[in-house]
């Protein structure tokens, strides 16, 4: 099972490599132009293609999963976003799934131990850790703006704010640390990545069920963090000249100015390598869940007919061949048929022909 | 001196049957009591589904047609764009594992294989081969691989062994749902002939005769006949079913377990009482009907034609008899299908009438299209406006607890009506933990067509979780009855019950309400429905009132 | 039993519990085990709690005089679920004797002194006992699985029909329900 770890590392690695000879052989355009443009366009056409790909399919029965009580009798309280009835109810209940990860949620429970002490079992952390990942990503995607937009938008400058709040600031005469001030985010992806990834690892039930694929993402964010925050904190490069290839990028003026580090090219290289990977892989969740008919269907289908795109019409077992099968069987337990058998004529109940069936089945 | 004895490992050389290598290359163990019998070519060939023939399980070769493979593939392709929800959760599962131990197959077995993901990963693994470029590159490193005999056999062991429950989806952060994958599992796997005989033979018998016993009209009436005379022995007083009547205000449907199987004879025999109070009252107007006498599906478990065949039955009958509109009885995946699947295969009912109650006015906006109530929701109402006569101290040696059935939770969202119910009947009702009820239900172990002979371990393994739970409130409080508004349920639960906790019986609900209920004209009422002795109700009785 | 061994199990019965338990899920496989281990929640995991709360009494009442009543309240519970799953006999039962080995390892160095070691035979003679009766509970328990499937149509099916004074009927113009339901 090392394998699959150890491939994705390997791979990582090895992207890691290319970008740092591309540089150092002063590749500079390929990697700070043509690898983006592509990485770029094949995430948008694939994201596109794999959401199209996945509203062709049909949508033949809706089968929400009901997770509380249905709207029914007025005197029962209905569970509006666990069972949802109307399309602003699944809105909501899609929001928080895709805001909270409410789901995942479930999977732990607050419990009263013996001296009502609260304890939280274990795996709060997975939840706990999925949305820390999540948000921080997001985060450091919004801050990222600032490198594609020019005036900066007041959200991304927001946001930075909010960021820093827990500026960390270290200055000695010898030793200067936090400044520019921290963010938070970042150092929060990188601590989630690696508890995402160490779960991984030590869980030996998630361990069972991993694959390479769902590795690789994980080291490659990894090394897309940990560069950030090197050029940011350690190994600081000229932003000047990386804002103007960036913005060289958006503004379709591609440009390579002097002065941008190799380390930028290495971590441009593995953003890209993300972009272009995203579509094929199991990180189209991001799209998929919007999908997902147990959690985005309404829970009325009691009320309002549901059409099946290509429901067809399947050979059944009509009334008529049953009462021609057991016709004399239900005559003789008084049971009302439709056509009585023809030969011999009907001795007693004879007016019981169809239409008007005996009030009481008397029997016998 | 210690030191010198033999250790006891040496003494005894067990064998552990822990897989250290990946699940992907773990090959399966088809175990006796875990499995299912082999459909009997008679039933397959009678509702002409293909390759019916006689095959083993255990034996080498399962007699499959030669393009199996093609067949298989064809088949999961025209599913993938059929279904969105099957090709959505083939691709977006992270397997952060958080549906791993949600299964009660898994925490019964304990076999990985059996945690959610894995499940689905069986699956998932060939269509990353077949339908994926990265898969076919990477392999088995990737998870893929290519459909082979193993795998076919692994897919066939692994999807009876699930009950299609939804416990899984409920957790997931996407909401994959295993059921719907274990469905389309179970659809290929009929399109090369692989289904299970307690699958395939009651969907045979469901479709000549209207039930899944294979019951014919006569024995059917014969059986209700022998109910109202038991009825009479209890109460005193004799009820008046009626059948297939044309122009009966509505239609009622429950299903066969109810009519041939110990103890949802009771509950069949609650409902005959409940109807009768209410045709006595309120000259309410019901029929039974012998032609769609099942509300069971277990066209269900084989593919959605085949439910869309059986099901197809009740709205038949419901124009034919030209009722107001349908009735249904408790019951789990009869009311999954009701609820979710029978307007969209085999409406619009637009011959019915929306649905009101006749004896409190109430009008089912909830039913308002598929124009069919569950039975629960009915009473609930009937209690509610105070229309029935109710003496909930004759079930007072009862300690009752709720078992939710899944599909009633899951797949339809109906816990509080049962519930409500209940309370009205019983005077000593105890829940079982938190995360064992309502949307958390434990199955019972033996849904979704697995309540055959042959897998008792497999039933008594998945059911732990709802016993163990049982347990406990059984240890707690004392509870000596578990209720459920399904007929799998009543089949089920008895023996997993007599296995763990034996002090605990079994019951539909509407048997409670039928023990409750006080019928005009009834004798003294000291025993039950199941002939017991109710403590406490001394009786100087006229033995039974003969009419 | 002398009050050395006694003492010493008792000073140490945590630890000795936790390696026993061990030990004892050792059959399951490795991701299950560590379930087994992990989850605290008895709902959750009806096997490991039942396991780990079964052996803690088990210990105790060993360390008493050997009431086979008592000690089968405590064993019958995890024979039950072993008894059920994918295990051969010994393979249901062998966590008992496991308790030797676990016994041996932890008070190793305690173990030297003759006295405690001739007490500790004398302990040990015990887990065979208890070895002993937790293969009666086993048998018992796949006799009562072979009776619930052996009796489940007749006890369910068969005797509604019964009552009904169907079954004669039924013979003669419904094979199909026997041949189906069994």
């Amino acid at each position: 099972m090392n394998a699959r770890y150890m491939v994705s590392l390997v791979t990582v690695i090895v992207l890691f490599l290319i970008a740092w000879a591309g540089t150092a052989l002063g590749l500079q355009v390929l990697f700070g132009i043509i690898i983006p443009y592509a990485a770029l366009l094949l995430f948008i056409v694939g994201f596109i293609y794999r959401v199209m790909n996945w509203s062709r399919s049909a949508v033949p029965f809706r089968i929400p999963t009901t997770g509380g009580q249905h709207k029914s009798l007025p005197w029962f309280t209905h569970a509006q976003f666990d069972c949802p009835a109307t399309k602003w109810q699944v809105v909501v209940r899609m929001a928080l799934e895709i805001l909270t990860f409410r789901s995942l949620f479930r999977n732990t429970r607050m419990k009263l131990k013996e001296g009502g002490r609260l304890s939280y079992q274990l795996e709060i952390f997975l939840w706990v850790g999925a949305l820390a990942f999540h948000y921080a990503f997001l985060a450091v995607l919004i801050r990222h703006l600032r490198f594609f937009t020019e005036p900066v938008p007041f959200f991304v400058q927001l946001i930075e704010n909010i960021d820093s709040f827990f500026r960390v600031e270290i200055i000695y005469p010898v030793f200067k640390f936090g400044i520019p001030g921290v963010f938070v985010s970042g150092i929060v992806l990188l601590l989630a990545v690696a508890y995402l990834f160490l779960r991984r690892i030590f869980t030996p039930q998630v361990r069972y069920i991993s694959l390479a694929s769902d590795y690789f993402p994980l080291f490659l964010i990894f090394g897309i963090a940990l560069t950030g925050i090197l050029m940011r904190y350690i190994t600081k490069i000229d932003v000047t000249s990386a804002k103007a290839l960036t913005m060289g990028l958006v503004t379709f003026r591609p440009t390579i100015p002097e002065g941008v580090g190799t380390i930028f090219y290495i971590h441009l290289f593995f953003v890209s390598v993300l972009l272009a990977y995203f579509p094929f892989s199991k990180l189209m969740h991001l799209g998929g869940i919007f999908l997902s008919p147990t959690r985005n269907l309404t829970t009325d289908t009691r009320t309002k007919r549901h059409v099946n795109p290509w429901n067809y019409p399947v050979p059944v077992h009509t009334y008529e061949e049953y009462e021609d099968e057991f016709r004399d069987k239900m005559i003789e337990v008084g049971l009302p048929v439709e056509k009585m058998p023809e030969p011999e004529p009907v001795k007693e109940d004879a007016p019981a022909k169809d239409e008007t069936p005996a009030e009481e089945e008397e029997k016998e | 001196m210690a030191e010198e004895l033999p250790k006891p490992e040496e003494l005894i050389q067990i064998q552990h049957h822990s897989p250290k290598t990946d699940w992907i290359s773990t090959p399966t163990n088809i175990r006796k009591g875990m499995y299912c019998y082999a459909s009997n070519p008679k039933s397959v060939e009678y509702v002409g589904l293909p390759n019916a023939r006689e095959w083993n399980p255990m034996e080498e070769d399962w007699k499959l047609p030669e393009n199996w493979q093609e067949i298989i593939h064809q088949g999961f392709k025209e599913r993938l764009e059929r279904f969105r929800s099957f090709k959505v959760f083939m691709d977006i599962c992270v397997r952060c594992g958080a549906c791993a131990d949600k299964c009660h197959y898994f925490i019964g077995t304990g076999d990985p294989k059996n945690m959610p993901v894995l499940r689905a990963e069986l699956l998932r693994s060939v269509y990353r081969n077949d339908f994926t470029r990265a898969g076919r590159i990477l392999g088995k490193l990737n998870g893929a691989r290519p459909m082979s005999l193993d795998v076919l056999k692994e897919w066939w062991y692994y999807l009876f062994q699930c009950s299609e429950c939804r416990r899984c989806s409920v957790f997931c952060p996407y909401g994959i749902d295993t059921a719907e994958i274990t469905i389309m599992g179970r659809e290929l796997l009929n399109l090369i002939g692989l289904n299970i005989d307690w699958i395939a033979t009651p969907v045979a018998n469901c479709y000549r005769t209207g039930n899944h016993l294979g019951i014919q009209p006569h024995a059917f009436i014969d059986m209700l006949d022998f109910f109202v005379d038991d009825i009479e022995e209890v109460t005193g007083v004799r009820v008046e079913p009626q059948f297939n009547k044309k122009g009966a205000d509505i239609l009622f449907i429950t299903p066969s377990g109810d009519v041939f199987a110990d103890p949802g004879t009771y509950t069949c025999m609650g409902y005959m009482m409940l109807f009768h109070y209410l045709q006595e009252k309120y000259g309410f107007d019901i029929t039974w009907s012998t032609y769609a006498s099942e509300g069971g599906n277990f066209g269900f478990f084989t593919s959605h034609e085949t439910m869309k065949r059986l099901n197809s039955k009740m709205y038949a009958e419901a124009k034919r008899l030209g009722v107001k509109w349908i009735l249904g009885g408790e019951c789990g995946h009869m009311w999954r299908v009701i609820n979710q699947y029978m307007d969209t295969m085999n409406g619009p009912a637009d011959f019915l009438e929306e649905p009101v109650s006749p004896i409190t006015g109430t009008k089912f906006e909830n039913a308002k299209s598929t124009k069919m109530v569950h039975i629960t929701e009915f009473t609930a109402d009937l209690i509610k406006h105070g229309k029935l006569d109710l003496d909930p101290s004759r079930n007072d040696h009862l300690k009752v607890t709720y078992h939710d059935s899944c599909n009633t939770s899951r797949g339809m969202g109906i816990f509080d009506e049962p519930r409500y119910v209940i309370q009205n009947v019983c005077n000593h009702f105890y829940e079982m933990p938190a995360n064992t009820i309502r949307e958390n239900t434990f199955c019972c172990g033996s849904g979704a067509g697995l309540n055959a002979g042959e897998d008792m371990e497999l039933r008594l393994t998945g059911g732990l979780p709802r016993a163990n739970a049982v347990k406990y409130v059984h240890e707690k409080h004392g509870v000596n009855m578990l209720a459920c508004i399904c007929a799998i349920d009543r089949a089920a639960l008895p023996p997993l019950m007599d296995y763990w906790v034996p002090e605990v019986n079994v019951t539909g609900v509407h048997e409670l309400v039928a023990n409750a209920l006080n019928l005009a004209g009834q004798n003294d009422r000291t025993i039950d429905l199941r002939h017991e002795d109710l403590p406490g109700i001394e009786g100087e009785s006229e033995e039974e009132a003969d009419e | 039993m002398g009050k050395g061994l006694k003492r010493l199990i008792e000073d140490k019965k945590n630890q000795i519990i936790k390696t026993w338990f061990d030990a004892s899920v050792q059959t399951y496989a490795p991701d299950t085990a560590e379930f087994l281990k992990g989850q605290k929640d008895p709902f959750a995991n009806p096997v490991g709690n039942t396991t780990i709360n079964g052996l803690t009494f088990l210990l105790d009442q060993l360390l008493k005089d050997f009431d086979r009543k008592t000690l089968a309240t405590y064993l019958d519970p995890i024979i039950r679920i072993r008894a059920v799953q994918n295990f051969t006999p010994s393979q249901a039962t062998e966590f008992i004797i496991s308790l030797k080995q676990v016994l041996r390892n932890t008070l190793k160095k305690e173990l030297q002194e003759i006295q405690l070691a001739h007490e500790l035979s004398a302990f040990e003679s015990k887990i065979d006992q208890l070895c002993l009766l937790a293969f009666d509970i086993y048998m018992e328990c796949r006799e009562k699985i072979y009776e619930i499937g052996a009796n489940e149509t007749r006890n369910r099916i068969f005797r509604a029909f019964e009552r009904a004074g169907l079954v004669a009927d039924t013979a003669v113009y419904q094979p199909k329900v026997e041949k189906t339901r069994t």
